[in-house]
Formats: structure tokens, C-alpha cells, sequence
């Protein structure tokens, strides 16, 4: 089984999804039933291979990358088929493969108009290859071809499935992705041409191997060429998370999209932008990460803040949970931007954790809708009277989602606060100290903007046009089943977070201080790192020009 | 005695409870569950399994307490006895482990005892008071859950820990407060109590972050304060790092300015407020100030100063409250405030050094305040009404047991010899070191200002408790139909807590009482009050028999003047009346112009009860209330107003134009670009033909030119 | 060599073609002016190539003309199709194509 595994494990993982997809193609319309078990078959069995890598996943080397494929691809680039995961992909894969077959079933009695399953699925399967391949690429090339394959299946559900200005939110979602990863590849591509994969013991200078370039072929990269570099990077991950200012395609794409799409949206499409910093940006280019690390941190509590107040403004359930999702993925940012091990494992656990919680959210803002057709919260009220089940899961989400320790929530919020008193120390204390105190009133707008919401919608008496209304009716068992999962995970993570940091905490602290090599690390930790720096290049180059 | 000195060796207690003590909580943790999700199916709703859950919990917190004292006991007199920790580990982050566990030593047994005492009281008496609750069920659930964060916050091993319970039991209390959530104002006061807490949090949360790093990246009590006390985290750490963990005890334990969602938190159920509201949640932030007091007492260097943050915030807490305790119509909310005002004295204790004395009053109010509580909620199932003027009166005759129960309460509340809440707070009182008469009481420090504010509070305390007792059982019955004594279910809890108000006082007497042997006196702080290395060498007051006598007479007093008042004045006017009317007194002034020796005899009770009693209650606690309605209370709702106004701005303005307006047209820009090239597009093969002719002449010219 | 001569006759051509062009509004004659201009180039190809002494000049010319005969076959072709649906040749009328 191991060497099974080894040989044909990820690509199983990545690529079944697709397998499913075709086949789902290849069935006759009118057969609904097939489509909908043979797209649930495959996500299952992609669950189930998931589930077999994590069985044989060595939890006591989770730090290095496992179950690695490396084979040739594109000789001419020099870029080859390498996938692999470690303790930062793993728990994001299970989330994806958790997320999808919940949405494949509670799909089965939502599909949104213009129905049309068969494409409905298809696009679902394909989007789960491409976030999963995603996860799983070790090639910055082969990273970026899954990186944008999910954005097709993505436009096409919000332009075909979606609400009524869903042509507008497909357009702004595509071309705003779009133009940051036009940057995202120009950043690569500059990686490709300046980094020496010599130093990192390869035999050719010039690769996309994100190992090597995270293991040292970089260090002889000019300071500036750097910074420049890291910026493409910024904004093709960063309209992804998306940090401010380059939110505003997710409030309008999350309003539009059906709710199946804006739940994987929630779930995991977001997590590619964070899960880019984490495995790409950062650990390549340490040097200019430190550069940027403040003003991401910024931009990350002006998220925070901004996307509450954006919430409290807000008269629809479904565009206020969009705006949370700025402000969470705040503080994801802010995890990453304090450059520690304790912030990044903070932004690890908080993307799972939001991704399950955020997911639940518009999972439920679906149901409310099919139920009352409206998502106006001045009209919505006593969810709770006439759907106490829902009401109750209502309210235990929105807990889950202010922080409430206990639940998983609070694992990425509150580390990452901790983490921003003592940010890496080439960045200045005195900054990220402000920041922490702003995400921690950040917490209490969250409690505000979501108790608020529960107010609305769960508590008081139904209004009079939805007193009798036969659409509304408790949770069916479709959507209890879906959700039961992610409420159960909601819980087990909230009080025992180490499931999560048992695979993440080596695997961060491997990318972070051995990977990039003991100088670099030292470098990010002392306070002139600049300099150290500096002498670290000069070395390198010397070391480069001896070498290649 | 510093306890400092005490320490020649370390005995490390030990003991099957002690060790065990995770299970106190498991108990009611499980039958949440159990109820949420299976209380349906139970006979009674669920309540049974609350109350077994609860019950074995309250026997196991008692064995871990008798252990605790055994252990003490055999540990002798000279060495300082450890408290007993047991850890797992919980999460690793950076190559860190973080334990959850427990932490048993006397303050955590004096905790649960009363946690468990007070929740297994509450359990029973709830069983009739929200009978026949469209939500019977999910109250008993909640109930449970409470206890369970509760117990799992007073048992936390380390800071951490003490959040997850910290905010577990602030949802509980959201929750409960909401629990007939079909009232718009009900939601309300929930939305306020748990978003005031939130404000606090910050502190929370930075406070503990600031003692992580400073203490060398560790949550655990035990080591931050043993850091704090040897002096290897800077002071500037420790005071931030305290002021921050103040703005937590602000919200969290209803101190002044941010106490205002407390009295609006009476709009839950009776016994919610008994539990959550009185005895237990609302102590959570005087138990996180004596947990980490090697923070707060280095932090704030309480020994040998005269003012502080903590006492000052007690001694306006405990004023504030009591004087707004005066004004109150709903004799709930008189509680509230009454609760405001001695958790007030609790503070102000801590901020004076006198741990064992606050620890000694959280124990003793809990019992008669909770006592209190059920007392009106008992009234209240009489009468259907919580408002003493226009629906209560004269039900001593009705109700007796609820109407001695209650006496016997507030007489302890008022600090009267010998029930309880006298001698808790006199300790306080001594423990100021104010009181410079007769030798002095050598406490750490002089705390003279905060000595006359408790003394003022006492006489305030007894002066409002008389009013309530005698608008609520005196007089005429105001309300409508006929009250009945509640059942055994409400009636036992209640002789519990009155019988345990009189006797809990007992178990500290002052050090020196030479009324009782030796061995008797200060029993509580022997066994209470740490004595290894965790604990700052705090002074201990002497006991003074001055001021003993000083503020009992100050107590009678507010009592006599109050008495006069009501009883005399009021009843003398009418049976039914609830205060003496203006008019009244402009004819009796009229009228009685030629009786001089009655006139100043008016005179007198006028300063008595015109100008103090009024004063205090008319424009002083009037304006104050104003002040906390208007001022304090508009700030907060004008500052969630405003938050949402600013969220307004900042979505319609900045976002949707700004932000949103930049993306937007620069997809604007092309379009109409296109619309103007547009007409250019005539469909006329001549016209393109002349534009590529004038084009090619163009380039020919320019072509020329440059070449 | 006169190259001048050729050039003004190429250029001479060329002008009228263009006036043809822009100024006729039939069809046919439309055509007849490309086909103008195309010679116009053909000539200048052939005179510059011999000035030259080389034979690209002749083998472009050569081309020019296949093509030239191909779009003249397809030009008229489409004049045809415009003629038999409206009647008419008036190139004025024809604005299928406004924006």
C-alpha cells in the first residue's frame, strides 16, 4: 500500500475528481439519478484516498513532504510534474474533500435554476481537482495551472446559477482573479529566470521546483528585484484572500453565486490565496516577506476592521457573511504577516476553521433563502419559532464564528493576536503590538455584526407575510446531513485544536526555519536582519558564481 | 504573618480528588449533551438528569475539599502546601505544548463548593419556577452547560483556559438572559450583556497575551505568578499586563462604568439571575484578579500605597451601585445594583491587599445574595410582577417563608452581627488599614479614602434593603388577586441559603475573636489562602473591635434612618402608599405653621429623610441614575450606533464608491472609449477606405519626416 | 532607366484608383479602381526591380496578380449577391456592418 501510495497516491487524489466529471459528462441528461450517484461515488472515493493518505501519512516526519512524485513535464521550462503534501496541505486537502461531498448532497435537492444537473456537477468535480491539485503541486508552473483551473468552473456557476446580477459578479470575480494572477505569473517566471537552483543542490540553475526555491536558490536574489517580486506575488494571492482593498469582487460574487458555490468559495477557494503566502510567497522570498510584512499586517487589520463595519451595514444575511469573510481572513493575514511560527500555524488552523464555519454560514443563508426568498434581514425573524433547528445551528455558527473559545473559531483568531505581540524579529514590535490591539477590538465588532444578524433572523416572532408560510419548514434531512460534519468538526477542533496542530505545527516550522536554511532564519530573527541579509547574499553570490 | 515567611518547605498535597478534579466539571458537561440531545425523552424534561449531574458534582467538589483540608491539616503549620496541578496536553504550536488541566488549591475548592452549592439550589428550584416552560428542556441544558464552564474556569490550570471558560460562561449568560427571546427587549438586554462582555474581552485577550511573552511563553497560573512575584517579568509588563486584565473584570464582574448591562441582565429568568447574575458568573472576574494576584499585587503595587486602579474602581463601583440601588422600582433590579455595589467591595478588597477578605465576601454573598434572588423570584411567582410600587406590599402575610428568608438575607447583606455579610465585610473594612484609631489595623497600605467609601456603602446598603423589604412585604398589597406562598421546591432552596447566610460568616472569624477559642478563629484563610511561592506575601490587617462596632453602628444607622422613613412617615401617610407626596408636605408645612415643636420636629426628620435619605435617594442617586442612563448608558448604546453609522459610511461611501468605484471604472473607461469609436463604425466601405487612405498618407508624412 | 517615368505613371494610376475608390458609388467601378491601384503597385514592383537587377520585383508582381485575379473573382462575386438581393449596386446603401 505504501509504495501504492507513494507512486500513484496524489495523483489518484487529484485527479479522480475529473475522472468523476467526464463521466458525469458522458451520461445521458435525462438520467438524473446516475449523475447525481456517480458524482457522489467520485467525490467519495477521492474522500476515501484522502482518508488512506492520511493513514499512511508518517505523522512523526509531518514537516517534510511525503508521497512525493517527481517526474518530467515540460523539459523545455525545465518544469516538472512534482506534487507532494506535508503538515500545511494536509489538513486543507481534508477539508476540501470533506466540503465537496457536502455540497454534492445537499445539492441533490437545491439545484438553483436553470437546474441542469449533469454541468452542475461536472463543474463541482473539476473545481475539486483543480483546489486540490492546488494543494498538493510542488511546481510553480504546474501550482499555477491548478491555481487557475479553478476559476472557470467558479465563473461559470455565478454566471449561469447565480442571482440576478450574477453576469456582473462572474465578470468582476473572473477578470479581478484574473489580473492578479497575470502578476502572479510574471512574478514566477522572474523566479524562473534570477533564482540558481544550484544553491540548492540542483543541477540546473534555472527551475520552478518550489522546493529548491524555498530551500535556499533564492538567497542571491537582488533585495529589489526581491521586493518587486514578492509584490506580483502579493496581489495574484491577495486578490484570492481576499486582503484589503482587493475585496470587493466577494461580497458581489458570494451574493450571486448559488449557494453551493459561495459555500466552497467560503470553504476552501479563499484558503488558495492564504495557502499561496503560506507554501509559495513566504518561504521563497523570506527576505522580501519581512519587507512587506507590515504592510500586509496593516492591510490585514484594516480588513478586520473594515469588513465589520461592512457588516454592520449590511441588510442582506448572505453579503454580511461575505464581509465576515474579509474580516476573518484578517485575521489569517495577520498570522501569516508576523513572519512566526506561532502566527503561521494560527493562519493554518484559522483557514480550516473558517472554511468550516463561513461554509456553514452560507449554507445556511442558502436554506433561509429557499425558505423565505428573501434574505432581507429587516424582514426575516423568528427562525427560530418556525425552524427551531435551524435557528439553533444559526445561532451556534455565528458563536463559533465570533471566537468563542471552545469551538474552532477561536484557534485561529486568538494565536494570531497572540502571535502579532511578538512578531519575528526583524519586524518592529512596536507596530504589530498596534495591530494586535486593533484586531482585538476587531473581535468585538464581530460579535456585534453577528449577534446582530442572529437578532434579526432567529430571535422574536415570525413576521406576518412568512407567518404561514408552507415553504418554510425546519431542515430537511438532506441538509442536516450535510451539515452535521462540519458542526461535529466545528466542536472537536474547538476543544481539541492539536488534531490539526499535531500535522501542521512541523510542517510550518519546517518551512519556516529548516527548509530555508538555519542563516536565513536567523536573519529573520534578530532585529537589523537587513544587513544580515545583505552579508548572506554576498555569500551566495559568491557561492553562485563558484558553483554555476 | 507574611506568608513568605511562613514557607520553610513545600508540601505538595495529593489526592485522588485533588488529582482528579476534571471530573467535577464532566458531570454537568455530559448532561448537556445529554439533555440537549435526549432531554426530550425524559420524564421530566430533563431536569433530572441536570440535578444528578449537579448533585455529583457538588458531592465530589465536597470530597475534594474535605481532601484539601486534610492535606493542609497534615502539612502542619510550617510548611506552605502546593497546589496540586494536573496537566495534559492540549495543543503544540511552534514546537510549545499547551496544557489544559487542573488547578486545586484552596481558592479553586472554595469555588466549586460554591458554584455547586448555589447551581444544585438553583437546579431544584427551577424545577417549579419555569414549569410548564414552552422551553423547560433547553433551560435545564443551559443550566448545565453553565455550571460546567464554570467549574471548568474556577478549575483552569492556566490563562488560556481560563478564557475557553471565560467566554463559555458569557455565552451561557447570553444565552439564559435571552431565553424568552420572543420579546424584542429581552434579545436586546442579551445583545448588550454579551457585547459589554466583548469590550472587556479586548483586555482579556491582551492582558493574557502580554503575561504569555513576558512570562517566558507560558499560560500556566502557577508559573506566571511565581515570575511575577520574584520579579523576573519587568513591572512594566505586569502593569500593563494588569490594567489590561482590569478591563476584563470591569465587564465581566459589572464594575463601574461598565456595569450598565447588569440590571438590564434581570430581564432572564429568576433563577438565571440567582445563578449567572449574583452568585457565580459576575465573580468570575474578582476569582481571575485572585487567581493571578501575584500579577495585580506586584503589577499594581498594592503593598504600601494609599490608591490604585483596582481600589479606586471598587470604591466607586460599590458607591455608584449602591446609591442607583435606591431608585429602583423592580426589586430585581435593587438586586442587581445591590450586586453591582458589593462586587464592588470585592474588588476594592483585592486592590487593598485583603485577599482573604474578598474571597471571604465572595463566598458569604453568594449565599445570601443568591438567597436574595430567589426570594423575589418566589415574590414574583406570587404577584406575576417584579415592580414593588404598584404590584407588591404587605405580602409578609402571605408568604411568610419567603418573607423571613428574605429578611434574614438582606439583614446579612446589610452587615449586621452575627450573619454572614458582616463579618466578610468587616474583614474588608480592616483589611483598607484605614482605620488608624486604635493602633491601627496594619494592612498594605493606607488606604483611608477607600475605608470611608465602604463605610458610606454600608450605610447605603442597609438603608435601600429596608426600603425593599418594607415596599415589598409592608404596607398594603398593591397588586391584583391573591398571592400564595410558593411550593417546597422554592421554598427549601430558599431556608438553605438563608440558614447558610447566617452561619457562613462563622467560619472566619477575626484572628484575636476572644469570644471563641483559638483554634476557631480564621479558619477560612488558614485553609483558603495560598502559602507557597504562587502567592505574593501579602499583610493581614488586625481585626479591630472599633471599627466592628464603628460600621455595625453604621449599618443600624442607614437601617433607623431608612425605618424611619418607610415605616414610620410612609405608613403613617397610608397602608398603600410607597414614599410620602409632595403635597402632602407642602399642606403639613401649611398646616402645621403654628405647631413649632412639631414643625421642627419635621425639621428633623426632614434632615433625616428629606435631606439624607432623599438627598441620597431623590436628586444624588437620581442624577447618578440619569447619568448611568444617559450618560453612560447613551455612550455605550451611541458608541454601537455609531459603529453602525461608521459602517455605513465607510460600505456606502468608501466601499461601494470609492474601493468598488476605482475596479468599476476602469471597466467604465473602455466602455465608453468603445461607445465614442463606436460612430467611427459607419458599415460604409468608403469611409473605411478614406480612414486607411488618410491613415497611410499619415505615416507616409511622418515616415518622410523622421527619415 | 527612366525610373522616374514609371513612378509617375505608377503614381498616376494610383491617384485615380483612390479617387475611384472614394468617390464612386458603384460597385463594379469600385472594383475596377483596386484593380487600378494593385497595377499601380505592380508597375512600381517591376520598375524598382529592374533598377535593381533583381527578379524578386517580377515575382511579387506575379503574385499581386494571382491574387489580385482571386479578389476581383470574389469581389465580384459578393457585388453580384448584393445586386440580385437589392437591386442595386450602391455601395452607399450597404452598411451591414455599422457599429
Amino acid at each position: 500500500m505504501q509504495a501504492f501510495l507513494d507512486d500513484w497516491g496524489l495523483t489518484l487524489l487529484t485527479f479522480l475528481p475529473l475522472l468523476g466529471a467526464l463521466l458525469v459528462i458522458a451520461i445521458p441528461k435525462a438520467d438524473e439519478q446516475m449523475q447525481k450517484a456517480v458524482a457522489l461515488l467520485s467525490t467519495l472515493a477521492t474522500a476515501v484516498m484522502a482518508v488512506l493518505l492520511l493513514v499512511w501519512f508518517n505523522l512523526d516526519n509531518a514537516g517534510s513532504l511525503q508521497f512525493v512524485i517527481d517526474l518530467s513535464w515540460i523539459d523545455v521550462i525545465n518544469s516538472r510534474y512534482i506534487m507532494g503534501i506535508d503538515g500545511i496541505s494536509l489538513p486543507l486537502i481534508l477539508l476540501t474533500v470533506l466540503v465537496v461531498p457536502l455540497c454534492v448532497i445537499y445539492s441533490f435537492k437545491h439545484f438553483p435554476e436553470p437546474r441542469n444537473p449533469k454541468a452542475f456537477l461536472a463543474l463541482l468535480l473539476i473545481l475539486e481537482t483543480g483546489m486540490i491539485g492546488t494543494f498538493v503541486a510542488q511546481d510553480l508552473i504546474l501550482f499555477f495551472v491548478f491555481f487557475e483551473v479553478v476559476l472557470l468552473p467558479m465563473y461559470f456557476m455565478i454566471g449561469v446559477w447565480g442571482g440576478e446580477n450574477r453576469r456582473y459578479a462572474a465578470i468582476k470575480f473572473f477578470l479581478y482573479t484574473l489580473f492578479g494572477s497575470a502578476l502572479m505569473l510574471l512574478s514566477f517566471l522572474a523566479l524562473f529566470f534570477l533564482a540558481d537552483g544550484t544553491l540548492a543542490g540542483l543541477a540546473e540553475a534555472n527551475t520552478f521546483d518550489m522546493r529548491a526555491l524555498s530551500g535556499g536558490a533564492t538567497t542571491a536574489i537582488a533585495r529589489t528585484s526581491q521586493i518587486w517580486i514578492f509584490a506580483g506575488m502579493f496581489l495574484g494571492f491577495g486578490v484570492k484572500v481576499p486582503i484589503f482593498p482587493f475585496h470587493t469582487w466577494l461580497p458581489d460574487a458570494h451574493t450571486e453565486a448559488p449557494t453551493v458555490g459561495s459555500v466552497i468559495l467560503a470553504a476552501v477557494l479563499l484558503k488558495l490565496g492564504t495557502y499561496g503566502f503560506v507554501r509559495v510567497a513566504l518561504p521563497i522570498l523570506p527576505e522580501a516577506a519581512a519587507a512587506w510584512a507590515p504592510v500586509i499586517g496593516l492591510l490585514a487589520v484594516i480588513g478586520i476592521i473594515y469588513g465589520a463595519l461592512g457588516c454592520l451595514a449590511q441588510k442582506d444575511m448572505k453579503r454580511l457573511i461575505a464581509f465576515s469573510s474579509v474580516a476573518h481572513m484578517g485575521f489569517v493575514m495577520l498570522g501569516i504577516a508576523t513572519m512566526t511560527d506561532f502566527g503561521i500555524n494560527a493562519a493554518v488552523f484559522g483557514m480550516v476553521a473558517h472554511g468550516l464555519i463561513t461554509g456553514m454560514l452560507f449554507f445556511l443563508a442558502g436554506s433561509v433563502k429557499d425558505r423565505y426568498h428573501t434574505l432581507d434581514m429587516s424582514r426575516l425573524g423568528g427562525l427560530l419559532v418556525q425552524a427551531p433547528k435551524m435557528g439553533w445551528i444559526l445561532g451556534f455558527c455565528a458563536m463559533a464564528s465570533l471566537g468563542l473559545p471552545g469551538l474552532a473559531g477561536f484557534w485561529g483568531e486568538f494565536p494570531a493576536i497572540l502571535a502579532s505581540y511578538n512578531p519575528a524579529g526583524i519586524l518592529s514590535e512596536a507596530v504589530f503590538r498596534t495591530y494586535m490591539v486593533i484586531a482585538a477590538v476587531g473581535t468585538v465588532l464581530a460579535a456585534g455584526y453577528l449577534l446582530w444578524m442572529l437578532q434579526k433572523a432567529a430571535f422574536g416572532t415570525p413576521r406576518e407575510e412568512f407567518a404561514d408560510s408552507p415553504d418554510v419548514k425546519d431542515a430537511s434531512k438532506h441538509e442536516f446531513w450535510a451539515w452535521v460534519p462540519m458542526l461535529v468538526l466545528i466542536v472537536v477542533l474547538g476543544f481539541y485544536p492539536r488534531l490539526i496542530h499535531e500535522a501542521s505545527d512541523p510542517a510550518v516550522v519546517e518551512s519556516l526555519v529548516v527548509n530555508v536554511g538555519d542563516d536565513v532564519y536567523d536573519c529573520l530573527e534578530i532585529e537589523d536582519g537587513t544587513d544580515c541579509f545583505e552579508d548572506l547574499r554576498a555569500e551566495s553570490a559568491e557561492k553562485s558564481n563558484g558553483g554555476g | 504573618m507574611f506568608a513568605a515567611e511562613a514557607t520553610e518547605g513545600i508540601f505538595q498535597a495529593s489526592g485522588w480528588f485533588l488529582e482528579n478534579a476534571w471530573l467535577v466539571p464532566a458531570f454537568p458537561a455530559l448532561s448537556f449533551l445529554v439533555i440537549l440531545f435526549f432531554g426530550k425523552r425524559f420524564p421530566k424534561g430533563g431536569s433530572e438528569v441536570g440535578i444528578a449531574a449537579v448533585a455529583m458534582s457538588f458531592v465530589f467538589a465536597v470530597a475534594t475539599g474535605i481532601q484539601w483540608i486534610s492535606q493542609v491539616n497534615s502539612a502542619g503549620d510550617d510548611a506552605a502546601v502546593d497546589a496540586v496541578s494536573s496537566t495534559w496536553t492540549w495543543w503544540v504550536n511552534g514546537g510549545i505544548e499547551f496544557n489544559i488541566g487542573t488547578l486545586v488549591d484552596g481558592l479553586a475548592v472554595v469555588l466549586i463548593f460554591v458554584v455547586t452549592t448555589v447551581s444544585l439550589l438553583v437546579h431544584v428550584y427551577s424545577t417549579d419556577y419555569v414549569a410548564g416552560d414552552s422551553r423547560y428542556t433547553h433551560f435545564f441544558a443551559f443550566l448545565s452547560l453553565f455550571t460546567a464552564a464554570m467549574l471548568f474556569f474556577v478549575l483552569s490550570e492556566n490563562t488560556l483556559q481560563m478564557i475557553v471558560g471565560w467566554e463559555l460562561v458569557g455565552v451561557c449568560s447570553f444565552v439564559l438572559i435571552g431565553h424568552w427571546w420572543e420579546e424584542k427587549p429581552n434579545s436586546d438586554a442579551a445583545l448588550k450583556a454579551f457585547l459589554t462582555n466583548r469590550v472587556g474581552d479586548i483586555g482579556l485577550l491582551i492582558g493574557v497575551a502580554v503575561l504569555f511573552f513576558a512570562a517566558d511563553q507560558t499560560f500556566s497560573v502557577l508559573e506566571i505568578n511565581k515570575m511575577a512575584i520574584s520579579g523576573e517579568i519587568s513591572h512594566l509588563a505586569l502593569l500593563v499586563g494588569a490594567c489590561a486584565l482590569t478591563a476584563a473584570v470591569i465587564s465581566k464582574s459589572g464594575q463601574f462604568f461598565l456595569h450598565t448591562w447588569l440590571p438590564d441582565a434581570m430581564a432572564g429568568p429568576t433563577p438565571v439571575s440567582a445563578l449567572i447574575h449574583a452568585a457565580t458568573m459576575v465573580v468570575a472576574g474578582v476569582y481571575l484578579i485572585a487567581r493571578l494576584y501575584g500579577v495585580f499585587f506586584e503589577g499594581f503595587s498594592i503593598a504600601g500605597s494609599s490608591v490604585n486602579l483596582l481600589a479606586i474602581i471598587g470604591g466607586l463601583t460599590t458607591l455608584v451601585g449602591a446609591s442607583l440601588a435606591f431608585v429602583q422600582r423592580d426589586i430585581k433590579k435593587v438586586l442587581a445594583y445591590s450586586t453591582i455595589s458589593q462586587l464592588g467591595y470585592m474588588v476594592l478588597a483585592l486592590g487593598v491587599g485583603a485577599w482573604t477578605a474578598a474571597i471571604f465576601h465572595l463566598f458569604t454573598h453568594a449565599f445570601f445574595k443568591a438567597c436574595l434572588f430567589l426570594g423575589s423570584g418566589s415574590v414574583s411567582h406570587a404577584v406575576h410582577s417584579f415592580d414593588m410600587k404598584s404590584d407588591m406590599g404587605g405580602l409578609r402575610r402571605w408568604m411568610p417563608h419567603t418573607y423571613k428568608t428574605f429578611v434574614i438575607a438582606s439583614v446579612a447583606l446589610a452587615g449586621i452581627p452575627p450573619l454572614a455579610g458582616f463579618w466578610s465585610k468587616d474583614e474588608i473594612l480592616a483589611g483598607t488599614g484605614g482605620w488608624g484609631l486604635a493602633g491601627g489595623t496594619g494592612g498594605n497600605g493606607a488606604y483611608l479614602v477607600i475605608l470611608i467609601m465602604g463605610l458610606a456603602t454600608a450605610a447605603l446598603t442597609a438603608a435601600y434593603m429596608t426600603r425593599c423589604v418594607y415596599l415589598t412585604f409592608f404596607g398594603e398589597f398593591r397588586g391584583h388577586g391573591t398571592p400564595h406562598e410558593s411550593g417546597p421546591r422554592i421554598i427549601v432552596p430558599l431556608w438553605i441559603l438563608a440558614v447558610l447566610a447566617i452561619v457562613a460568616g462563622w467560619i472566619n472569624l477575626p484572628k484575636g475573636f476572644q469570644l471563641v477559642p483559638e483554634g476557631w478563629t480564621e479558619r477560612f484563610g488558614h485553609y483558603v489562602e495560598p502559602t507557597a511561592d504562587y502567592f505574593p506575601s501579602i499583610a493581614h490587617a488586625k481585626p479591630s473591635w472599633t471599627l466592628a462596632v464603628v460600621s455595625t453602628l453604621v449599618a443600624l444607622g442607614g437601617i433607623a434612618v431608612a425605618a424611619r422613613y418607610y415605616f414610620g412617615r410612609v405608613r403613617a401617610e397610608s397602608p398603600m402608599a410607597t414614599e410620602v407626596g409632595r403635597g402632602w408636605t407642602k399642606r403639613s408645612r401649611l398646616a402645621s405653621a403654628g405647631h413649632t415643636l412639631l414643625a421642627k420636629k419635621y425639621y428633623l426628620d426632614h434632615l433625616y429623610t428629606g435631606v439624607i435619605a432623599g438627598g441620597v435617594k431623590g436628586p444624588i442617586a437620581k442624577a447618578a441614575y440619569k447619568f448611568n442612563q444617559e450618560g453612560i448608558d447613551k455612550v455605550v448604546n451611541a458608541a454601537g450606533e455609531k459603529s453602525v453609522q461608521a459602517g455605513h459610511v465607510v460600505y456606502d461611501i468608501i466601499d461601494q464608491k470609492v474601493v468598488d468605484g476605482i475596479v468599476n471604472s476602469s471597466g467604465v473607461a473602455p466602455h465608453l472609449a468603445g461607445e465614442e469609436m463606436r460612430k467611427m463604425q459607419t458599415g460604409k466601405v468608403q469611409s473605411y477606405a478614406g480612414i486607411v487612405f488618410v491613415a497611410a498618407a499619415l505615416l507616409a508624412i511622418v515616415f518622410i519626416l523622421v527619415l | 532607366m527612366y525610373v522616374s517615368q514609371f513612378g509617375v505613371l505608377a503614381a498616376v494610376l494610383f491617384a485615380i484608383g483612390v479617387y475611384g475608390i472614394l468617390v464612386r458609388r458603384n460597385g463594379i467601378l469600385v472594383l475596377m479602381s483596386v484593380e487600378l491601384i494593385l497595377n499601380s503597385v505592380n508597375i512600381n514592383l517591376v520598375a524598382f526591380g529592374a533598377l535593381r537587377d533583381t527578379i524578386a520585383g517580377e515575382v511579387f508582381a506575379l503574385f499581386v496578380i494571382t491574387v489580385a485575379a482571386a479578389e476581383v473573382g470574389v469581389g465580384l462575386a459578393i457585388v453580384l449577391l448584393i445586386y440580385r438581393n437589392r437591386r442595386s449596386v450602391d455601395l452607399s446603401e450597404v452598411d451591414l456592418m455599422k457599429g
